[in-house]
């Protein structure tokens, strides 16, 4: 991808005192969201997806798939598939999924070995491939098309048998399982099985990682430089994350209890998610016209402390607030917030406050997907931006399980039905994370 | 029309770079080889961290944290500017020494009664997010983690930043450190056969509005991804030069010493090339291999250009082969 910085438009400075009515008049078009695919704990696809909201059914259950001391004790929220069958799934053959070289190892050292494939860059091929065939975009091949992709720990599962094998025994480590540790790598692989090669980039913001990858593939597009963006992320479960948390003890032994003034901390879960977001001229070519476009978003930073979050949610309230500026809307327009909402003490409080802060007395339905899928990390940026598209295409509020008692500081009651038929015009949706990171983005009806 | 400028560039590399260092050369040591014949890692000189920053926030923090932060601290210093716009971080590897640090204890403890401090440090976000504390900045905070294009996706987004009007100045850099046991597992896929391993953290103010005492200005950026050849990556570059009217009297390059690595700036410097009259200047001698080190290239031809020996230098590296960036750096006035 070429850039000419004296080629490029200039806008000139965002007047941020602008109250959201001046914005109004002035707001750019979103951007059109012409895919979506998704992957979790409650569905391998969006129709599952859809039927788990609507029956009720979690995630969460004891641990079958990863090997540690927690299995009994910690529930997380597991996708339901050991690796040959997330290989399968994504139409792969057992060899392409990591026991043959890629067909694009260039140059032939280092790369030339065959990789052993992390979980995280089969979860992501296959909600990938969703997105793109949910997309169904005529002669994608020509057009210039990214891969923007987030995670946060890579090729970790594959690292930890590298490195039990390196501190037991080191004639046994192999060094195939750690070709696709960098996270980068695991963009490279998926990218490569997509076909996509104009352009690819993996951010890792924490648990804010794929709402930046839609964000930042929202701006390529916008700002000319690529027709198609696939954007989102991926996070398999590792215990080098079951154990990070569970150190914090932030782990709820119980299934997680989001707003809920008993909350104990949050579950993992693991899965991707991605849209494919594409510029006015080619949604307008689509035989399917996009029926809901990114309207605003906005990345700031707590900038309180490394992993907990502001007493009155400074950095998520100018996230949420920054990306209503955008959209040209005001807090009444949100129809449904899909809460970042994890369950622990910290962040649901933060959030709360920052919420009733910018909405007053008129708090839209709100929910915490995250009762369901638990929280998938670098993955649920893009796992709950699929989710609020579609919100927004089916007219859905999904329930908020387990809530029973408002927090007693701050007594907001999340949706607790699964609703649907509803005329959903806007939808924000919250990720925020380690290192204070903040992002939000705002889903409109086209 | 846009332009980007380069206010103020900080470096802490295996060479003396970090602190004022207006007379900078890129002497030595020479070669890939004569670098290789010196040391297997080259590691950062690192300055005195306790005249930079607070006590108490050093204690908490790991090298490449230190590194990233200090440097970080310095450019903003130079350029007299208390709180960026924006903070845009690149770093491939993320803070190996915490990542390796919970692993190990995970694996030795069998997975009970574990620290969080070092699991809390190994997010690959935790230098910019140590910025934006240090700083008290809210404001636009994001890291890319892709390999050898990090820094570049850093640079890209910096760009975009200043050209859609969010931010006036953007802070955008990389880091990336090495630890005993990566460079251990690095050295067994035969990285560093003819380079030494490195490392470096490297930052720069980039400001959409020139200031009397700029480095360098920034005039665009191309990526691209596993071409097929060396006449495919001729192209693209001859592309990227034409559509700049660029005429680069330098061109700094990643060539380091390994065969199959230098196999293509050879090809590229063959009569009829797109580098065939131009003057070349390899760089890894001076920093080692590693995937963000076109952010010491970068601060090197900043250097070079504020010195006033060079109009308009050129910087192209490869990663493996994987990822091809070039930058364009132009003499400031």
């Amino acid at each position: 991808m070429d850039v000419n910085i004296n080629k490029l438009s200039t806008s000139p400075a965002t007047a941020s005192a602008s109250g959201a009515d001046a914005h109004r008049a002035t707001a750019p078009p979103g951007v059109a969201i012409a895919g979506a695919g998704v992957i979790s704990a409650i569905g391998n696809n969006v129709a599952d997806t859809l039927l788990a909201f609507e029956n009720g059914t979690a995630g969460m259950a004891d641990i079958t798939l990863l090997d540690t001391i927690y299995k009994g004790r910690l529930p997380v929220a597991e996708v339901k598939a050991d690796n040959q069958k997330l290989a399968r799934w994504a139409g792969l053959s057992a060899s392409a999924a990591g026991l043959a070289p890629s067909s694009h190892s260039a140059r032939g050292y280092a790369t030339g070995l065959a990789p052993s494939v992390s979980r995280t860059a089969l979860l992501s091929l296959i909600a990938a491939k969703e997105a793109l065939g949910d997309a169904a975009i005529p002669g994608i091949q020509t057009l210039r098309t990214g891969f923007i992709s987030a995670n946060t720990v890579g090729g970790m599962d594959r690292m930890e048998n590298f490195f039990e094998c390196r501190l037991t025994d080191r004639s046994k480590d192999r060094l195939r399982e750690v070709v696709l540790h960098e996270c980068g790598a695991v963009t490279e692989w998926v990218a490569d099985r997509l076909g996509i090669r104009h352009y690819q980039t993996t951010i890792s913001t924490a648990c804010s990682s794929s709402a930046n990858a839609v964000l930042f593939a929202a701006r390529l597009i916008r700002s000319g430089l690529l027709d198609v963006a696939v954007a989102g992320g991926a996070d398999a479960l590792t215990k080098f994350t079951l154990n990070g948390f569970n150190s914090l003890m932030i782990l709820d032994s119980d299934p997680c209890r989001p707003f809920d003034d008993g909350r104990a901390g949050l579950n993992l879960g693991e899965g991707a998610g991605y849209l494919v977001l594409v510029s006015d001229k080619i949604a307008a070519m689509l035989p399917r016209k996009p029926e809901v476009a990114l309207s605003g978003y906005a990345n700031t930073n707590d900038a309180w402390h490394q992993t907990a979050s502001s007493p009155d949610g400074r950095g998520s309230w100018l996230a949420m607030s920054g990306a209503l500026e955008r959209s040209g809307l005001r807090p009444a327009d949100i129809d449904y917030i899909n809460l970042h909402g994890t369950g622990t003490q910290n962040n649901d409080l933060s959030e709360g406050t920052a919420i009733a802060r910018l909405f007053g007395n008129e708090i839209p339905r709100m929910s915490s997907t995250k009762s369901f899928t638990g929280h998938t990390l670098g993955a649920s940026g893009g796992v709950e931006a699929v989710f609020s598209v579609l919100a927004v295409r089916h007219g859905l509020v999904y329930p908020n399980l387990r809530f029973k008692t408002p927090m007693t500081e701050q007594p907001l009651v999340p949706e607790t039905a699964f609703l649907k038929d509803l005329p959903i015009r806007h939808v924000l949706s919250n990720s925020f994370g380690f290192g204070g990171s903040c992002t939000s983005l705002v889903f409109s009806k086209q | 029309m846009m332009n980007i400028y380069i206010r103020s560039a900080a470096c802490i590399s295996p060479q003396p770079t970090f602190g004022d260092q207006p007379s900078w050369t890129a002497a030595h040591p020479a070669s890939p080889a004569e670098a290789s014949a010196k040391a297997a890692r080259l590691a950062c000189i690192e300055p005195d961290y306790k005249t930079l920053l607070d006590a108490k926030a050093l204690r908490r923090m790991s090298r490449i944290i230190r590194m990233g932060v200090a440097t970080a601290n310095d450019c903003l210093l130079q350029a007299g500017e208390k709180e960026p716009g924006a903070i845009v971080t690149g770093t491939a590897y993320g803070c190996l020494e915490d990542t390796d640090g919970f692993l190990q204890s995970l694996i030795q403890r069998r997975e009970e009664a574990l620290q969080p401090a070092p699991f809390i440090q190994s997010t690959h976000n935790t230098v910019g997010a140590q910025i934006a504390l240090m700083l008290q900045c809210t404001r636009y905070n994001n890291t890319f983690v892709h390999r050898g294009a990090s820094f570049e996706n850093a640079l890209l987004d910096a760009i975009l930043l200043l050209s859609e009007g969010e931010a006036e100045t953007v802070l955008a850099g990389a880091v990336d450190e090495i630890t005993d046991t990566s460079h251990a597992i690095l050295q067994r896929f035969g990285l560093y056969r003819h380079v030494p391993a490195g490392e470096g953290a490297a930052f720069f103010l980039l400001a959409s509005q020139p200031s009397p005492t700029d480095e360098a200005r920034l005039e665009g950026l191309t990526t691209f991804y596993k071409p097929e050849d060396a006449k495919t990556v001729d192209k693209a570059l001859r592309a990227f030069l034409e559509e700049h009217a660029a005429e680069p009297d330098l061109v700094i390059v990643g060539a380091n010493g390994d065969e199959t690595n230098d196999t293509l700036y050879r090809q590229l410097t063959a009569p009829g090339s797109v580098f065939a009259e131009k003057k070349l200047l390899p760089y890894k001698q001076l920093c080692g291999e590693y995937p963000t080190s076109t952010a010491f290239a970068f601060w090197m031809a900043a250097r070079l250009l504020k010195q006033g020996r060079h109009r308009q230098i050129l910087v192209y590296n490869h990663y493996l082969g994987i990822h091809h960036t070039a930058f364009l750096l132009s003499a400031a006035v």
